[in-house]
């Protein structure tokens, strides 16, 4: 049988699996692959601009279509340098396949050019790896990273390939997997536990469902399976920031998102329900404030995928470990064939009412300054009718975005909740785009954030991607900022984003249309302007510049504790609260 | 404001791996990285074709976390079982240690008295050292190597426990 060489069976992997794109930086270590990719224009290979960018705009990519996403970089920094992208895509279960090179197999441990320990450096921050020191190797390495990336809890695995298994020749067969001998995920739910879950519904007078990333993971299929079981029930829907999306945002049984920065209605809702439905969701500890006081009267299950999720924090008295669209379902099925009836919440959803009525996500305005949560709800406003795609960076304009722009669809918010990487929007949403060519692509983005990994700005005119950066500029980094008012006595140390660049004029640097929005009449012709302009474009919106996050649950609060605004904040915490970050 | 300590329990856990380059860090590096302790550590590959290895590792922790280092461990791809040897049933824990003591005259004559005691054997001696073998649980070790340290210890080696059920169940 002919022969190929490790580059060429790594590529014929890829269009054998259906890989479309890939992004990537090509080094010493990777020429071969690269040679090989020169001949296969079927894959579409997005040269960005840092391998950071490449790893976040995989998992733009991965987040939004569902598929898993491609990096490919070369060894030592090319790998280091992917490393904050491969651990936010572990954080946040993003299916991404990594494929690193390495130096030559004799020249590993030799402190080689270029030589960097990827499989050492990446061995906690993947789901798995693989150094691969055989050509005869890689077909079944290949197939079996994707097969792991995309099952169970997803999550990114690399393949580290020396440039001398990238030349050497072996036959191809493309392999056929079998089960593997140790990794096999629970998909399907115990049945045990679902009829104690259904035994739970049927006594709740109180219950609640706080849903989690992993129902967008599991597939469109769980989200209409989530919206199918609140509509049975009829009870009241919290998302954690990874879930929104999952249940639409204009459902009146939607409470808006939950947590440090949720609002008063889904807190309190989750502090004083008797029944906790953990659809897919961790128990982060942004989510659950204070330990003792979390969600203290209620009954708890919680259905994830991964086992080691459950127990983890909160121990629970129902564990479903199953694939959450399969686990609904099931759920779902169980009720029905109780013949369960809708029952009556009215009580209780009187009492959300109340709590809702405090309208805790509202501002107060000056006139003079534009608010950044009035610059999110324009552009929520100017953006209905279209297919649009948020994502942030990390700070306050992402728990804005998170609070003001509302999402009745999953797979249309991208955002870094597990790792909180400043950086990641713009890649996020480079990788988006090329994944949604016809969408509205939105980096909601803080002016520190934004210069993180802002050289991408090349890849998007490079690629004629219509990107729209919208930077909520407040000269700071305004959560670190709001923080130290908060806990330090407004001691703002080095969290004022000094020599800023004129973004405007470094838009138009690169070749791409910059906007600047000063005054708050101009911010919905500003917005106008952006969504029409073709290509990308960066909007430089220049917001109040002490503006506070609010509501908010100080570290080591309960969700009773909440803070609504300004006024209820003493500027000092104990050293108790200030260690919990 | 203080570091607070939590009560925490020892557990032996037998686990079953693909013996693959790195598993032994990937397995050691998860300890670490989650701040688990490993009280011994031992792997040897195991079955005729050389592809599964045990390993048996000793920790300590509260409930909670031993259930989580359990969890944690069997999602790591190349984990194929792990057992929580006291929870699923009565088990025998082995270790072997090699003790060096020397001395002469009547501590010489007591260390060679209480290794009888234990039946740990010599295997090896000059006229003013032995080389004891022991093997018995981690408690048994550790009252020998307590006891020698009166008797002119010099150096110890342990191998760490291997641990496995009671009973024809594997
Ligand atoms: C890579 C990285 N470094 C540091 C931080 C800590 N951090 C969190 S938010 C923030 C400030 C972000 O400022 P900006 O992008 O201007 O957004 P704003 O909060 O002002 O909306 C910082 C420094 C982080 N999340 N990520």
């Amino acid at each position: 049988m002919a022969e190929k060489s490790g580059a060429d069976i790594l590529v014929q992997c890829l269009i054998d699996l259906g890989v479309d794109t890939v992004f990537g930086y090509p080094g010493g270590a990777v020429l071969p692959i690269y040679d090989m990719i020169y001949d296969h224009p079927s894959i579409n290979h997005i040269l960005v601009r840092h391998e950071q960018a490449a790893a976040h705009a995989a998992e733009g990519y991965a987040r939004s279509t569902g598929k898993p996403g491609v990096v490919l970089v070369t060894s030592g920094p090319g790998a280091t340098n992917a490393i904050t992208g491969i651990t936010d895509a572990l954080m946040d279960s993003i299916p991404m396949v990594v494929i690193t090179g390495q130096v030559a197999t004799h020249l590993i441990g030799t402190d080689a050019f270029q030589e960097a320990d990827t499989v050492g450096l990446t061995r906690h921050c993947t789901k798995h790896n693989y150094l691969v020191k055989q050509p005869g190797d890689l077909a079944r390495v290949v197939h079996e990273a994707f097969h792991i990336a995309t099952s169970g809890r997803p999550g990114p695995v690399v393949i580290d390939i020396p440039k001398d298994v990238q030349v050497a020749t072996a036959p191809y067969v493309k392999p056929v997997l079998n089960a593997h001998p140790s990794y096999r995920p629970q998909v399907e739910p115990d049945a045990d536990a679902i009829e104690r879950t259904a035994d739970l519904i049927m006594k709740s007078e109180r219950p609640i469902l706080y849903t989690g990333g992993g129902i967008i993971n599991s597939g469109p299929a769980a989200s209409q399976s989530l919206r199918a079981l609140a509509e049975m029930m009829g009870a009241p829907v919290t998302s954690t920031l990874m879930g929104l999306g999952a249940f639409p945002a204009s459902s009146p049984q939607w409470l808006g998102m939950l947590g440090m920065h949720g609002t008063y209605e889904a807190n309190w809702a989750m502090n004083k329900a008797d029944l906790l439905l953990c659809l897919g969701a961790r128990f982060d500890d942004r989510v659950t404030g204070r330990l003792d006081a979390f969600a203290p009267d209620s009954k708890k299950v919680h259905l994830d995928i991964d086992r080691s999720s459950i127990n983890k924090i909160i121990p629970v008295d129902v564990p479903i470990v199953a694939d959450c669209g399969r686990g609904i379902e099931a759920l779902i099925a169980a009720l029905k064939a109780r013949g369960y009836k809708r029952p009556d919440y009215s009580e209780w959803w009187a009492r959300i009412e109340g709590w809702r009525a405090r309208r805790s996500l509202d501002y107060v305005e000056t006139g003079s300054e534009i608010m950044p949560q009035r610059a999110i709800e324009e552009l929520f406003k100017a953006t209905r009718g279209r297919d649009v795609i948020i994502t942030t960076e990390v700070g306050q304009h992402q728990m804005w975005a998170a609070q003001h722009f509302h999402f009745d669809e999953p797979n249309k918010w991208l955002t870094s909740g597990g790792l909180g990487t400043m950086g990641y929007g713009f890649p996020a949403a480079i990788g988006a785009q090329l994944g949604n060519p016809d969408a509205l692509v939105i980096d909601i983005a803080g002016d520190a954030s934004i210069q993180m990994n802002i050289q991408e700005l090349g890849t998007a005119i490079q690629y004629r991607l219509p990107v729209k950066i919208f930077i909520l500029n407040n000269e700071y980094m305004g959560m670190v900022r709001q923080w130290q008012e908060l806990t330090y006595e407004s001691r703002y140390s080095h969290s004022y984003s000094d020599s800023l660049p004129d973004f405007v004029k470094l838009a138009e640097a690169y070749g791409a249309t910059g906007i600047r929005i000063e005054t708050p009449d101009q911010l919905i012709p500003g917005i106008r302007e952006m969504i029409d302009s073709p290509g990308p474009v960066v909007v430089d919106c220049r917001v109040a510049k002490l503006s506070n996050c609010f509501p908010m649950i100080p570290s080591g609060a309960a969700h009773t504790d909440m803070l609504l605004d300004p006024s209820q904040v003493s500027g000092t915490l104990n050293d108790e609260a200030k260690a919990l970050v | 404001m203080h570091i607070r300590q939590e009560e925490s329990e020892r557990h032996v856990l037998s686990v079953t791996v693909d013996n693959e380059a790195g598993i032994l860090a990937r397995i050691a590096g998860m300890f670490s990285a989650r701040g688990y302790n490993i009280e011994s550590l031992t792997v040897a590959d195991v079955s005729a074709d050389h592809a599964v290895s045990r390993i048996t590792v000793v920790t300590n922790g509260p409930p909670r976390v031993i259930d989580q280092i359990i969890a944690q461990l069997d999602r790591l791809v190349p984990v194929h079982k792990v057992v929580d040897l006291g929870e699923v049933g009565p088990y025998v824990e082995r270790e072997l240690a090699l003790v060096k003591v020397a001395g002469t005259g009547e501590a010489r004559i007591e260390a060679l008295r209480l290794a009888d005691v234990f039946r740990a054997k010599v295997v090896d001696t000059t006229l003013e050292s032995f080389v004891f073998e022991i093997t018995g649980p981690t408690s048994k070790v550790d009252t020998f190597v307590g006891l020698m340290r009166d008797l002119g210890l010099v150096e110890v080696g342990r191998t760490g426990v291997v641990g496995m059920l009671r009973g024809a169940a594997g």
